[in-house]
């Protein structure tokens, strides 16, 4: 039993806050950005440079070799510093599926350049009709004598608009799951594009008749590669919740100290003590959560699967609570777009809609859970 | 990083199993299991047993005779004591008065009364809150006035846990009525058996009898029995409070309240399906376990830090907090889990020494027990005291 961080992932958080330190205050930055920008920013070419890009991928595909917990490390540092760059939705999890999937000819054309930091790639699996169900979808990829074709809608894809391709998820006639890869510019795919109310770039992407050569199918049924690719990216979510829920708690706790009524600060008062004390709670009870959760990554699929679906679920409904509490304590300042803890409020209520909500893990640990 | 316990601590485990499956008393594993309260001599006997295995001081470290473990070898003793339906040591000698002894006490204090609290020899209570004096215990009356070479000692002590089997209290009583209220206390040993002192019975909302009201009238108290100086008693009393204490999520007994949840909800019918696949019902069961999962990271997290040399403070309040309000979640859910099986009120059974029918009696308890549940965030600093002292210590409030 140990939670402590060894030398290099001590030295992976320092270098990560430094940088995130140096980026200045990232609500001014919000509304601007358009919703189909493309190129990756100095940021994202700064995370390659010291190698952020290529740490969470094994060392045989050009990776450094981390673990869940070196992922927890980066995502908390990017959630505590409001940091917008698609960490998860453009690398970690298109990277991860490719990683296990691939060949190695898809490998070298897709995989090391999005490791270097030259290309993104964007993961559609969502459909509206299966809402948070990876599984349960209508996308059909049906097949042809030189390839594929695609036929389907997909909801809420991130980073779609400045993907160079994106990974479809398509139920393939012979009943496997299917991965496509799909380069944006194929006729018949079409994007929607927007920005989320965490300032985040999805689209809403359709696939009438699109197709594809035989090589962009990877590998063969990739239900397995999904599953643990999406434990991953819940996982990497609840540490992003974790880094921005004690980021909340501590404008918040500062904001107690500062501001003063009926002549003494808010934070000689009992009932905003208590309410504080109920928040730090929360957080730390997410934070054990979120450890659980990368911690369990490289356990036996279906013990992985639960103890992520438990973070995440616990982890919502923690998120939810520090979020609407700090704009509670926090006045009207609080509900300005100018307050930097509404942008925190924003990320840590949208989190539920990412990658499932509460009662999707919820009902996901309750199927499982047994009497004994 | 990784949550998983050693090779040691895993065989540490089985060796902590085995003494259990072979040393607990079968008689009063049962009446644990069932929630019937354990007479003096079953809590003597099972303290016996643990003394002549040298793990009744559990917390206590080798130069004093105890076993000299970690905090993570406590844990593990104490869950697997939990599991096995082991009585709960009675704490106010081994894990209270003693850890007092050794940090303020004297020499001759040391000699006399360790040896005989790690033999089980003097059951000690807690002579701390009074009628006036609860969360804001400082603020305590009983008044010791020095004659000679003795205290005389009168006022009025509540909620003395288990007062009614003591020949020992460790009491904070007032030397100084003129100072600052915190400055004026004193910690002393008194014989329960001394001249003066009376104890009554409280009865509780579920009908036990675990707390007494213990009045002093003139009690003499040598004055070889204060544990450090004149006006040190609140220090002693928040090395008390702040001391870690082992145990105080109560996980080992979570585990265990959610393990006999789970398996009552299989087992009883609603419209003839386990009560578990009841929707509303099991959603609540789901939130538990999933809180008993946070709750045990967050405590391996603190057990860590404390085996690392961090002094664990303000957090094994986030523990007690969380744990109580888990644990009571529990009781109320066993208790609606019986429906109407829980009505029953059979004070003779779980107080006495009646039999039931076997089916009766495994159920006997859950009502009853829910209502005594109401105490765990209200004792040993009521949970809105805790929060005050997280904002204070933690968050700098």
């Amino acid at each position: 039993m140990d939670f402590s961080y060894s030398d290099e992932q001590r030295m992976l958080a320092d270098t990560l806050e430094r940088l995130i330190a140096d980026q200045g205050a990232p609500e001014a930055a919000s509304h601007k950005r358009s919703a189909a920008h493309a190129a990756p920013s100095a940021l994202w070419l700064t995370f390659a440079e010291l190698g952020l890009l290529q740490l969470p991928f094994d060392e045989e595909v050009g990776g450094l070799g981390g673990d869940g917990i070196d992922v927890m490390i980066v995502m908390q540092a990017l959630g505590r510093g409001l940091v917008r760059e698609p960490y998860l939705a453009a690398l970690l999890l298109p990277g991860t599926l490719l990683a296990t999937l691939a060949n190695e000819p898809q490998q070298e054309r897709w995989l090391t350049p999005l490791l270097a930091g030259e290309r993104r790639l964007a993961l559609a699996w969502q459909e509206a009709e299966a809402r948070y169900d990876a599984h349960d979808i209508d996308a059909r990829a049906r097949r042809q004598p030189h390839g594929w074709v695609l036929d389907g809608a997909k909801q809420g894809v991130q980073v779609a608009s400045s993907a160079e391709a994106l990974l479809v998820t398509a139920r393939v006639d012979d009943g496997s799951l299917g991965v496509f890869l799909v380069p944006a510019d194929t006729p018949g795919l079409s994007r929607r594009n927007y920005r989320t109310l965490d300032d985040q770039a999805a689209s809403d992407v359709r696939l009438e008749g699109v197709s594809v050569h035989n090589d962009a199918r990877l590998g063969g049924d990739a239900a397995e590669a999904l599953d643990a690719t999406l434990a991953l990216g819940r996982a990497a979510l609840c540490a992003e919740a974790v880094g921005a829920m004690q980021a909340a708690c501590d404008q918040t706790l500062e904001y107690l100290k500062e501001r003063r009524q009926f002549g003494a600060p808010l934070a000689s008062f009992q009932v905003l003590q208590h309410r504080m004390v109920d928040m730090h709670m929360n957080l730390e009870q997410a934070r054990s959560m979120a450890i659980l959760a990368a911690t369990s990554l490289e356990r036996p699929a279906a013990e992985r699967d639960y103890r992520v679906a438990a973070a995440k679920a616990y982890c919502g409904e923690a998120a939810r609570f520090v979020a609407e509490q700090s704009i509670q304590l926090h006045g009207a300042m609080g509900m300005t777009d100018e307050c930097r803890v509404s942008h925190h409020a924003k990320r840590l209520v949208m989190f539920d809609h990412y990658l499932g909500d509460v009662d999707h893990h919820l009902e996901f640990v309750s199927e499982r859970f047994t009497a004994a | 990083m990784n949550l998983d316990f050693t090779p040691e601590e895993q065989a540490f485990r089985r060796e902590v199993r085995d003494f259990l499956a072979a040393e607990l008393p079968h008689d009063i594993r049962e009446r644990v299991r069932l929630g019937r309260r354990l007479s003096a001599d079953d809590h003597l006997r099972w303290q016996n047993i643990l003394s002549a295995r040298g793990w009744l001081g559990a917390n206590w470290p080798k130069e004093h005779g105890g076993p000299g473990w970690g905090p993570v070898r406590r844990h593990i003793f104490d869950e697997e004591c939990a599991a096995a339906h082991a009585p709960t040591v009675v704490p106010f000698g081994v894990s209270m008065v003693a850890p007092v002894i050794m940090k303020f006490g004297n020499e001759a204090q040391k000699r006399y009364y360790l040896p005989r609290i790690l033999a089980n020899r003097d059951w000690w209570c807690q002579g701390y809150s009074e009628p006036g004096a609860g969360s804001d215990l400082a603020s305590l009356r009983t008044r010791a006035v020095r004659d000679g070479e003795h205290y005389v000692v009168s006022g009025q002590k509540t909620w003395t846990t288990l007062g009614q089997h003591a020949n020992m209290m460790f009491c904070l009583v007032r030397t100084d009525p003129e100072v600052k209220k915190q400055a004026g206390i004193t910690f002393l040993l008194i014989d329960m058996h001394s001249p003066g002192i009376s104890v009554r019975p409280i009865v509780t909302l579920d009908g036990a009898h675990e707390v007494n009201e213990v009045f002093l009238d003139e009690v003499r108290v040598p004055v070889t029995n204060r544990v450090g100086d004149e006006g040190q008693g609140w220090t002693c009393a928040k090395f008390l409070l702040t001391h870690e204490r082992t145990g105080i999520a109560g996980l080992g007994h979570a585990k265990q309240a959610l393990r006999h949840l789970k398996a009552l909800a299989g087992r009883v019918r609603h419209r003839g399906r386990p009560l578990l696949e009841l929707a509303s019902f099991r959603q609540r069961v789901v939130k538990a376990e999933l809180e008993l999962m946070a709750l045990e990271v967050t405590h391996l997290r603190v057990l860590a830090a404390a085996r690392d040399g961090g002094a664990p403070g303000a957090e094994s309040s986030l523990l007690k907090i969380r744990g109580s309000e888990l644990r009571q979640e529990l009781s109320e859910l066993t208790r609606r889990a019986l429906g109407p099986s829980a009505l029953p009120f059979l004070a003779d059974f779980l107080y006495g020494d009646e039999a039931l029918e076997p089916g009766q009696a495994e159920h006997a308890a859950a009502g009853a027990q829910y209502f005594n549940r109401r105490k765990l965030s209200i004792y040993g600093g009521s949970n809105e005291i805790q929060k005050s002292i997280v904002a204070k210590t933690l968050l700098g409030m």
